[in-house]
């Protein structure tokens, strides 16, 4: 499985420089975002863009398709919906419940996925993630067709009032960051090493001497708590957990937002969410259109457009970077 | 009526049997699964969205153009076979030499663009297709249950296709051609047998499966969009069971995993949805390779 991926920009010299540089030029932005955009738009894209980055922990670095993160993403939100409605337990701890079921199903469904690869991997997360569907349309506290709605921000800590939009945007805006960070901390630790070494080459990674499996399992795992993060936040934000959550349609949408953005790069994901969130909010209008379009953009990214939106503009910056050396008489 | 299990026989058996039909609709799918699988190396993620257009060319045909259900049977499985050899021709041979995740991919959205278009036009709520032709009209009393000849027809109809299959593909010239192409094309090709030709009627024929499978559907459950996506992820899990390395195999879990719902219906209706994924994780554990796969 060597094919399904492309070179992580830091790989390249000097580009470790550009991508700090744009993480902080991201970060001014999101800061004054809000006075430019409608914060439950910027929320929106925020949630889905850690989604997406959970999932590109997965499927860029460790070279594992999972069809089924909407297990993850829905799974969680439903329980943060429900400890904080029905149970009226604080914001933060939502989302701690609801990180950690996301963890533990994670851990769960990895252990049996991992048995397989490749595109058995894929059926059989999809398979096990619909699994998952159909207990939440059964079970008494997701309330079937209708979901949990009405569900209240609460106060973080008992002191910040979340109900007002700005202090949500920069309360999700803040774990968003913190979450981010660790991901981009994970890819570059030797963990983040090893699960590339694994996907480049998996018998190899295996007569090295490493645990293949646990790899997997672990990558799997942290996946699925960040997905199950960005799952109940999207909860507080919308203040609504749905069957749309769990849906199969929902595993596509995020595979489709990093495959846009950039498989295996660092800002691939957040590109590919903002795009996808931002289609879909002028194209609501259109009802199933946005399905077409949608299947329209898998098709055309996988026949001619397979490095993404950011896996492009890194091949162009590694080209000039090349020739500029190149011309320089190999200066370094 | 002697009651077993204090089930009365009828809903048993009346469960039974309805499993037998869902399991005729599992076998038929995993088989051209299956054979697409073996020649293109693609899990085609289309299959549902094609086996739910089968069932639409049949209602298209007898709502616009009055044509029957027997001509249906044999028609819309051509045209929709022919579509996907367009497909294959437009799209799916592009990506062949690339990881076989991309065909996942790929065919994923084209399930989306043509579930897509189809709610577009038919909304999510189904129509009736009321064409079932008087000879397989009404049923028989067995004593032990009630058999509507329909539902009995399907399960043999479906029993005869999987048959003619493995008897195409195991016993014949043409069929040592294709399974000589799985094993090593570009041996046969050298032999001076035009495979690429041969990628695209499998993956034609495979599609005419499905559609096959979609038009007998058509009469029992009504003709909606969502029809393939509903189905198409259980036929995943069947097909993980199963292996895809044999037809026998992919005939036998559809089968079984059918009566195994339809059980499961009777003794314990909540976990009916749920079931065949129980049995993939179980299936998973134990053979992690499925039941008739070769080990990975």
């Amino acid at each position: 499985m060597s094919t399904m991926n492309v070179e992580t920009p830091a790989a390249i010299p000097g580009t470790s420089n550009l991508t700090k540089l744009a993480l902080v030029a991201l970060l001014v932005l999101a800061l004054v975002a809000p006075f430019g955009f409608y914060p439950i738009f910027l929320m929106k894209a925020l949630c889905f863009a850690l989604f997406a980055a959970a999932f590109n922990l997965l499927l860029g670095y460790g070279g594992l398709l999972s069809f089924g993160h909407a297990a993850f993403f829905g799974g969680a939100a439903y329980i943060a919906a429900h400890v904080v409605k029905v149970l009226g337990w604080p914001p933060e701890l939502g989302l701690i419940a609801g990180t950690a079921v996301a963890a533990v199903m994670g851990l769960l469904i990895g252990w049996l996925a991992i048995r397989r690869q490749g595109i058995y991997f894929a059926m059989v997360t999809l398979a096990l993630a619909q699994m998952i569907y159909f207990v939440a349309l059964e079970a008494k506290f997701t309330h079937g067709e209708d979901g949990i709605q009405a569900v209240p921000r609460g106060k973080f800590l008992g002191l910040l009032d979340l109900s007002d939009t700005n202090t949500m945007y920069y309360f999700v805006l803040v774990i968003f960051a913190l979450a981010f960070w660790l991901i981009y901390r994970t890819i570059n630790s030797p963990f983040g090493q090893v699960l590339k070494a694994i996907r480049e080459n998996e018998p190899r990674a295996i007569s090295l001497g490493y645990r293949v499996d646990h790899y997997k399992l672990l990558a799997f795992t942290l996946s699925a708590a960040l997905a199950g993060l960005a799952g109940s936040m999207k909860a507080l934000v919308f203040q609504l957990a749905s069957l749309t959550d769990v849906d199969w349609r929902m595993s596509g949408q995020v595979v489709l937002m990093t495959l846009v953005g950039g498989v295996g790069t660092v800002f691939g994901p957040l590109v590919g969410a903002f795009i996808l969130v931002t289609m879909e909010n002028y194209l609501a209008q259109f009802g199933s259109w946005v399905t077409v379009i949608q299947g329209l953009i898998f098709v055309i990214c996988v026949l001619t457009f397979r490095k993404g939106i950011v896996g492009e503009i890194a091949e162009l910056i590694r080209r000039t970077k090349g020739e500029r050396s190149s011309g320089g008489g190999g200066g370094h | 009526m002697i009651p077993l299990l204090n089930i009365p026989t009828q809903i048993l058996f009346g469960q039974l049997l309805l499993g037998l039909i869902n399991g005729s609709f599992y076998a038929l799918l995993s088989l051209g699964l299956a054979v697409i699988f073996g020649l293109l190396n693609i899990i085609n993620f289309a299959h549902g969205a094609l086996y739910m257009m089968g069932a639409f060319g049949a209602w298209l045909m007898l709502e616009y153009l009055g044509i029957g259900y027997w001509p249906a049977l044999i028609l819309s499985p051509l045209l929709v076979g022919a579509f996907g050899v367009l497909l294959e021709k437009a799209f799916l041979h592009r990506i062949y030499k690339l990881d076989h995740l991309y065909g996942l991919l790929l065919t994923f959205g084209l399930a989306l663009i043509i579930e897509g278009l189809f709610r577009n036009y038919y909304g999510v709520s189904g129509q009736a297709y009321d064409a079932v032709p008087d000879l397989l009209k009404g049923g028989y009393n067995l004593g032990f249950m009630f058999l509507p000849i329909y539902r009995g027809w399907v399960v043999v109809a479906s029993l005869i296709i999987c048959f003619g299959t493995w008897f195409a593909i195991e016993r014949t010239k043409l069929g040592s051609y294709l399974r000589a192409a799985t094993e090593n094309p570009k041996l046969v090709q050298a032999f001076g047998i035009n495979v690429p030709r041969m990628i695209t009627l499998t993956y034609g024929f495979g599609v005419a499966l499905a559609a096959m499978a979609g038009v007998l559907a058509a009469p029992i459950y009504h003709v909606s969009p969502l029809m393939g996506s509903d189905i198409i992820i259980v036929v995943f899990a069947v097909v993980v069971i199963g292996g895809m390395g044999s037809i026998v195999g992919a005939v036998v879990s559809g089968f079984g995993l059918g009566l195994i719902e339809g059980m499961t219906k009777v003794f314990y209706p909540e976990a009916s949805n749920t079931v065949i994924f129980v049995v993939m994780a179980i299936v998973l554990l134990v053979k992690p390779a499925g039941l008739f796969g070769k080990a990975a």
